[in-house]
């Protein structure tokens, strides 16, 4: 504290770029007034890579499996919008099969997203053991979308015109043993997580996104649903085999009976997404037709089309963080003229305002883990170099953090 | 808000019938998917910069829009910026896109923002106005979004003019060799491993639970 009677409120504390409390970079500037949080900005861009850009200077089978790496969690969400919107322009029709197996292996991730945070939600309300089971059981998940797929993380199982590899039936009864292991952890999931006093008293009524809030800032997913906002495209918009499948959004108050649009509401929205997911899944399974898994399996051939097309189309899918978009252009060249790339945070992010407004420091973590953000999703663009920027270091972070202590004992 | 669901044409007459000639182009696309092929439409709109904040409106009066993203393209002397928004959605299997595209002269590069009609938009204006230089004016948040403070003024990465990315500023990491003036390693460098001469490996595999540490 400085002298003079003046200074004493607001003070600014950054939180940021990288940081224990976040899972991911970003730069928080908070406006604190006591533990109060008064005001807060945020600069995303801090993990940077230039994907856009890079893509534009390469042919959609490249991008492909650039598409795969620009989230480490969502293998499948960005190839799979990017596939939608150039087999739009190159008039590509995709296999009944191959709509199923890409909406197979899109709900395996959605499944072991939703674990993931679940285990993050938990750590950074400080309840470790949580963390260490639902991540245990996400293991589960991982290793069917490895059997399915052959791959843990970047799964390269989707291409242009349809997918790579085939589910056989000898694959189907691990997925099955999957599906009902998940379908048994649920309810006690849902008791670990909805009936812990502590955690209860850690997110009810805390980071609070109303649902005009919601609708303004154009949140997605899981975010937007748990205020209440019906919208799920796998419902509104049937992409991918979702036609068939009869999806329906899932919001909070299904399970307690009202929407309050807290942290809470996110966890039972994530939650209840897991069990619906493995419903799809089995649908899937049971109902899968026979055939081609792909439109055009010679990529050179396939090339050749994608070169011929012109036109401009959008591809989205509902990720297991909200919608995600891609938009592309072509104009008859080898890479294409435009590529936008809409992560599902990317809408998200702006939510951030209003849920952080009026709370305490110490929920900073779990509001900020709330939306589960993706930033290396949403920071994609940019060649940086050189120079120097004035932030704050670590130690000076840590002054500030051990002033704010000391004036809280005295 | 008004309770109707219209359907992707009436969404187009709309539009036509509120602007006339201000619309250059629209069209509807249609897709299906999945065993029963259920549609699911994409309405693109060409039309006025001036008309772009008006069409906005319209399309707030039919139900508030979703505004997923700002696109954009650089075609040569000007800069097409693609708005796209969603309807009605909440709605089982009634949700359409409409794309809203204005196309801006370089040479007078501006367009008006939506952020006080959309406030969630003013992130993606900001995008566009470090990506591509157009200037979105009575933006409530004029600062830069993605690049650090430190990228060069008048560079727009996704320009495909002078004003793009310059060679210089791209670093081809696959062209850069492992640096030669750092100071020895504390532990002396391992062997590069041998890659014998190609077909006389066969013989080996066999024993590859065995070797696996070998590297």
């Amino acid at each position: 504290m400085s002298e003079g009677e003046g200074k004493k409120a607001p003070y600014t504390l950054p939180i940021g770029p990288t940081h224990p409390a976040l899972k991911e970079p970003v730069m928080f500037t908070f406006q604190m007034e006591g533990e109060t949080i008064k005001d807060v900005d945020f600069a995303p861009g801090q993990t940077h890579r230039g994907i856009e850009w890079m893509g534009m200077r390469r042919n959609p089978v490249q991008i492909v499996h650039l598409t795969d790496r620009i989230c480490g969690i969502c293998g499948v969400v960005h190839t799979l919008s990017f596939c939608l919107a150039v087999e739009q322009i190159a008039e590509i029709e995709v296999p009944e099969r191959a709509d199923y197996i890409r909406v197979i292996v899109h709900e395996l991730e959605r499944v072991q997203s939703h674990l993931l945070w679940a285990g993050v939600a938990a750590h950074e309300l400080g309840f470790d053991s949580l963390l260490h089971l639902t991540w245990r059981v996400r293991e589960q998940a991982m290793d069917v979308i490895e059997n399915i797929t052959g791959n843990r993380v970047n799964y390269g199982i989707v291409q242009v015109g349809g997918v790579r590899r085939d589910i056989t039936p000898e694959q189907h009864p691990l997925i099955e043993e999957c599906l009902t292991t998940y379908e048994g952890l649920l309810s006690s999931l849902l008791d670990l997580f909805l009936d812990d006093r502590s955690i209860h008293m850690r997110c009810r009524d805390r980071g609070i996104l109303t649902y005009d809030d919601a609708v303004h800032l154009c949140t997605v997913g899981p975010t937007s649903r748990a205020s209440g906002v019906n919208m799920d495209l796998r419902q509104d918009y049937p992409y991918a085999a979702y036609g068939d499948l009869d999806v329906r959004a899932i919001l909070p108050d299904q399970y307690a009976g009202e929407t309050r649009g807290d942290v809470y509401d996110r966890i039972v929205v994530r939650l209840l997404e897991v069990g619906q997911s493995c419903g799809i899944i089995r649908q899937c399974l049971s109902e899968m037709p026979a055939g081609e898994i792909t439109a055009e399996p010679k990529i050179a051939k396939l090339l050749a089309v994608c070169k011929k097309a012109h036109g401009e189309a959008i591809g989205r899918v509902e990720a297991p963080r909200g919608e995600c978009l891609h938009y592309v252009r072509m104009d008859g060249k080898e890479s294409p003229t435009s590529w936008k790339v809409k992560a599902s945070s990317y809408s998200n992010l702006m939510s951030w305002i209003p849920m952080l407004r009026g709370e305490q420091i110490a929920d900073i973590p779990i509001i900020v883990a709330s939306i589960d953000p993706c930033l290396s999703c949403t920071d994609r663009v940019a060649v940086i170099r050189g120079g120097r920027r004035n932030i704050l270091t670590k130690e000076e972070l840590h002054r500030l953090s051990v002033e704010a202590t000391r004036r809280l004992q005295a | 808000m008004t309770g109707t669901i219209l359907t992707p044409e009436e969404v187009v007459d709309r539009f036509s019938a509120k602007f006339g000639t201000g619309i250059q182009e629209a069209s509807i696309r249609e897709k299906r998917e999945g065993k029963k092929k259920i549609p699911h439409y994409t309405i693109w709109i060409e039309l006025d910069r001036e008309l772009l904040r008006p069409a906005i409106q319209a399309l707030i009066e039919i139900r508030y829009p979703h505004l997923s993203v700002i696109a954009g393209n650089d075609l040569g002397d000007s800069i097409r910026l693609v708005y796209i928004f969603s309807i009605q959605y909440g709605e089982i299997r009634s949700e359409y896109m409409v794309t809203l595209a204005v196309t801006l002269p370089k040479d007078d590069l501006f367009v008006p923002t939506i952020s006080d009609l959309i406030p969630g938009a003013v992130f993606g204006e900001r995008e566009k106005q470090e990506f591509f230089g157009v200037t979105v004016t009575g933006i409530p948040d004029g600062r830069r979004l993605f690049l650090p403070r430190d990228f060069p003024e008048g560079v727009y990465p996704w320009r495909r003019d002078e004003t793009g990315i310059p060679d210089s500023m791209i670093r081809d990491l696959w062209a850069s060799k492992r640096p030669t003036d750092r100071p020895a390693p504390p532990v002396e460098e391992k062997e590069a491993c041998e890659i014998e001469g190609g077909e006389e490996k066969p013989a080996e595999p066999r024993g590859k639970g065995e070797e696996e540490g070998s590297q």
